[in-house]
């Protein structure tokens, strides 16, 4: 028997083959350990300490002050409504994809990529410049006849809103088309020679299906709305405050860093929380699937 | 593939409310961006749609500033750099997580896409700190190595998905015949995977140009990049020079959609 000590040889140099492979993971981790890890620790420590030392006082600020508190609400609402329509209009819209035949669905899963590839100021400004008083949508409204005076559409909740969504309907809508796609279609059918009329299979069968894309569409979206600066900075003309613009405010122009590190980490914590408890249902519902 | 589930036993009439919404939808997310092109070429200096006069002033007004310029070639070697960077990092953890399995591998895996799922702002003031502390502040070399870590989650994924639809007996067929186990990589698996690895570098690319909170904070003057002076413009005003700018930034996300249809394309196949 020759194979034997040749299998232990084997078995040995791959464990150190295994080590080595491993290591190839080491330049990325050193390099997000410096720029991500030492950073969050920083402000962690930062958020801790007054001028006397040991302090909670700046998360006592966050929940005692009702203008921070304000900020989460505005910020939690906006983020809800924003992932409430991703669902509403992108929903239907990779639904509608899924169906289509393969060169058309790729004409339209194109006119979803374009945006979603192009600079977040480009469309930022483009948003800026349709909204304005002097702005297309205004313009043909007056023209219309439906108003005589141009409304407020941008520098308010209203724009930022809307600028939004259409920054965040693609992180919706490729997910989604993708968990569509992969629904056994089979099941459909079963549903419909079981008597379910289409409307029934859809929301008994098909919904369900895709249950998990809709969650991991609509996680995503929530998550980046939380965190989201550049749009409500520019679209909400400073009438708009989210909590990342705070954190921004409190760091530039009042070089407060315990106010800025205190609420940057009740972010993160916010975020990685909503992130992992959804990650965590999607996995053990996809341990329950066959 | 079988498409068309969604007719099943459906009238035609039950569909149509299916078509208006979605073709509704595609031109809420299209629209916007084909209405700054026409824009860019207006030579009006308020923003009429449709232009009544073309020009290329405001492309001129771009390539004949010097700051628009020096911001745009901060922009081009900050990109090019992190792709550099980025792209051979993020491909050797993809390769070597790529045949690996276990509890530590996950870890690794999940460290790895941190800064994805971190809130950019946090990483932003975070490093705006970190640099102060020690000189990195308005150097290309801070942006760059933020840059690079805001990029590699996305070439990590980019090629381990490559490297699931690759056949690596190849290679354990050229380490047998005696290549050693990086030249059995350079020679064998990296031509297989090359486009794989083209979309990940384009992906690291658009991640630098695109990216404004971290250059917000650790770049300004002539260290600001293309996106950071466009921010600091649009705050304060409407010129339609960001509109030329802006068309020539759609052209490039026009060609990256076009060569990653490409690229999937052929890992389809």
């Amino acid at each position: 028997m020759t194979a034997a000590p040749n299998s232990g040889l084997l078995a040995s140099s791959s464990r150190r083959e295994q080590r080595q492979l491993l290591g190839l993971s080491m330049p990325a981790l050193i390099l997000i350990g410096i720029i991500c890890a030492i950073p969050v620790l920083c402000l962690f420590w930062l958020s801790f300490v007054g001028p006397e030392g040991f302090t909670l006082r700046n998360y006592a600020r966050i929940i005692e002050n009702p203008s921070y508190l304000a900020i989460f609400k505005n910020t939690f609402l906006a983020s809800s409504v924003i992932t409430l329509l991703a669902i509403v209009l992108g929903y239907p819209l990779a639904y509608y994809i899924a169906s289509l035949p393969d060169r058309t669905a790729t004409l339209c899963l194109a006119l979803v990529l374009v945006p979603f590839w192009t600079s977040l100021l480009v469309r930022t400004y483009a948003w800026l410049v349709i909204l304005q008083r002097q702005g297309l949508i205004n313009q043909a409204l007056i023209e219309l006849g439906i108003i005589d005076r141009p409304i407020q559409l941008v520098y308010n909740w209203t724009g930022t809103v809307v600028g939004m969504i259409h920054i965040m309907l693609p992180f919706f809508v490729l997910p989604m088309y993708a968990a569509i796609r992969s629904v056994d279609r089979d099941l459909l059918r079963a549903a419909a020679s079981l008597g379910a009329s289409p409307p029934k299979a859809f929301w008994t069968v098909f919904l369900p299906l895709t249950m998990p894309g809709l969650l991991a569409g609509a996680m995503l979206v929530f998550v980046y709305c939380l965190g989201f600066y550049v749009t409500p900075a520019i679209l909400g003309g400073g009438r708009v405050t989210m909590v990342a613009m705070k954190v921004e405010q409190n760091a530039t122009i009042y070089s407060d860093w315990g106010a800025a590190s205190s609420l940057g980490l009740v972010l993160l914590v916010l975020t990685l929380t909503i992130f992992f408890a959804i990650a965590g249902l999607l996995k053990r519902q996809a341990g329950t699937l066959p | 593939m079988i498409h068309g589930t969604s007719e099943i036993d459906l009238p035609l009439w039950r569909r149509i409310w299916l078509h208006i919404v979605a073709w509704v939808v595609l031109a809420f997310l299209i629209a916007p961006i084909l209405i700054v092109i026409p824009m860019s070429f207006s030579a009006s200096e308020y923003l009429d749609f449709p232009p009544r006069q073309l020009s290329l002033r405001w492309y001129l007004n771009f390539f004949q500033s010097v700051e628009w310029m020096d911001a745009a070639w901060v922009s081009l070697r900050v990109g090019l750099a992190t792709v550099l960077l980025a792209t051979p990092i993020g491909m050797a953890a993809a390769y070597g997580l790529a045949s690996l399995k276990g509890f530590a591998v996950q870890i690794v895996r999940a460290l790895l896409i941190v800064p994805m799922v971190i809130p950019v702002i946090i990483i932003a003031i975070g490093v705006f700190y970190l640099y102060a502390a020690i000189g990195l502040i308005n150097t290309l070399t801070g942006l760059i190595l933020a840059h690079t870590v805001l990029a590699i989650p996305f070439v990590v994924i980019i090629v381990t998905a490559g490297l699931s639809t690759c056949d690596m007996t190849l290679e354990k067929a050229a380490i047998s015949l005696g290549a050693n186990r990086f030249v059995a990589f350079m020679t064998v698996t990296l031509p297989l995977i090359s486009r794989s690895v083209l979309a990940a570098a384009l992906v690291a690319f658009i991640t630098s140009l695109d990216e404004i909170v971290v250059a917000l904070f650790v770049s300004s003057g002539e260290k600001s990049t293309l996106s950071r002076r466009m921010f600091s413009f649009l705050r304060d005003q409407i010129d339609p020079t960001i509109a030329a700018i802006s068309t020539l930034l759609v052209a490039v996300s026009v060609l990256v959609v076009v060569v990653l249809a490409r690229q999937s394309r052929a890992t389809a196949r």
